[in-house]
């Protein structure tokens, strides 16, 4: 029962700040509302025993990411007058197709029949995603080096001031 | 509905992050608006991940995918919102409409 409370009210949490994200026209209001999504989106994970993944959205997300696009509105000027209506996509084209997908896919969810192993005790997870992570998963964690790499060049070379003739 | 949470609330839950994510890709014309919408799609997928983990049997193979994701999802990020800063010294706007000098 307590466990139902903690989900709805992460869910309430998580889904108001997901649409202040997606349907306020501030986008200052967004950015902080994004936020709200990611805690609320931190205690689903604590729920579902992944306290390691909790940690690292904590650190990653809200510490890196979100601190990164707060930089990056605070940095461009002028960025409230965007209009929010799409030329290219009209909000009713939007809002069908949001629909349409989100409906087909709750339809298959709720029509299939999941097959649910018995739950396993709750533990730490840090020692099994550690040996997981050197053992069989070597490779593409040797590869997301590689790709944080790139990704850290790229960035410092894309925002550079060049000094162009 | 029983007061126990099974695994279809999880997989609700992360779908309907995932339609206010792609509405939000989808309607806003503000690059960074753009990008926040896809943070959030990428958590939804992740919420996913880790509820199919949870109540497949609790290995970790959803979890580490989970963290590729999260990896990922901070090296799209650096590098978009360098694009969008890029874009911003050379058009003064970050409206994805009027940076349409790439148009053929």
């Amino acid at each position: 029962m307590l466990q139902a409370i903690v989900f709805y009210a992460l869910s309430v949490l998580t889904i108001g700040s997901a649409c202040i994200v997606a349907f306020s026209r501030n986008i200052v209001y967004s950015t902080f509302a994004l936020l709200g999504a990611f805690m609320g989106v931190v205690g689903i994970y604590v729920l579902l025993a992944a306290d390691f993944v909790a940690m690292v959205q904590l650190l990653v997300y809200v510490g890196g990411i979100l601190v990164l696009t707060i930089f990056a509105v605070m940095l461009t000027q002028g960025i409230g007058d965007v209009a929010i209506s799409n030329r290219a996509v009209g909000l009713v084209p939007a809002v069908v197709t949001a629909v349409i997908a989100t409906g087909v896919m709750i339809y298959a969810v709720l029509h299939t029949h999941w097959h649910v192993a018995a739950t396993a005790p709750i533990a730490p997870t840090t020692y099994g995603i550690g040996n997981a992570l050197l053992g069989r998963f070597m490779l593409p964690f040797e590869v997301a080096s590689l790709v944080l790499l790139s990704a850290l060049v790229g960035a410092v070379v894309i925002s550079r001031h060049e000094a162009r003739e | 509905m029983s007061g126990a949470i099974g695994l279809d609330h999880f997989l609700i839950l992360s779908l309907i992050v995932f339609a206010l994510g792609m509405f939000c890709v989808l309607t806003r014309r503000n690059a960074i608006g753009i990008l926040m919408g896809v943070e959030l799609i990428l958590n939804s997928a992740n919420i996913n991940y880790l509820a199919f983990a949870f109540y497949g049997g609790g290995r970790y193979d959803g979890q580490i995918f989970a963290i590729f994701v999260i990896m990922l999802a901070a090296a799209e990020a650096v590098i978009g919102l360098a694009v969008v800063l890029a874009i911003y010294q050379n058009f003064r706007t970050i409206d994805v409409g009027a940076t349409e000098s790439l148009r053929g």
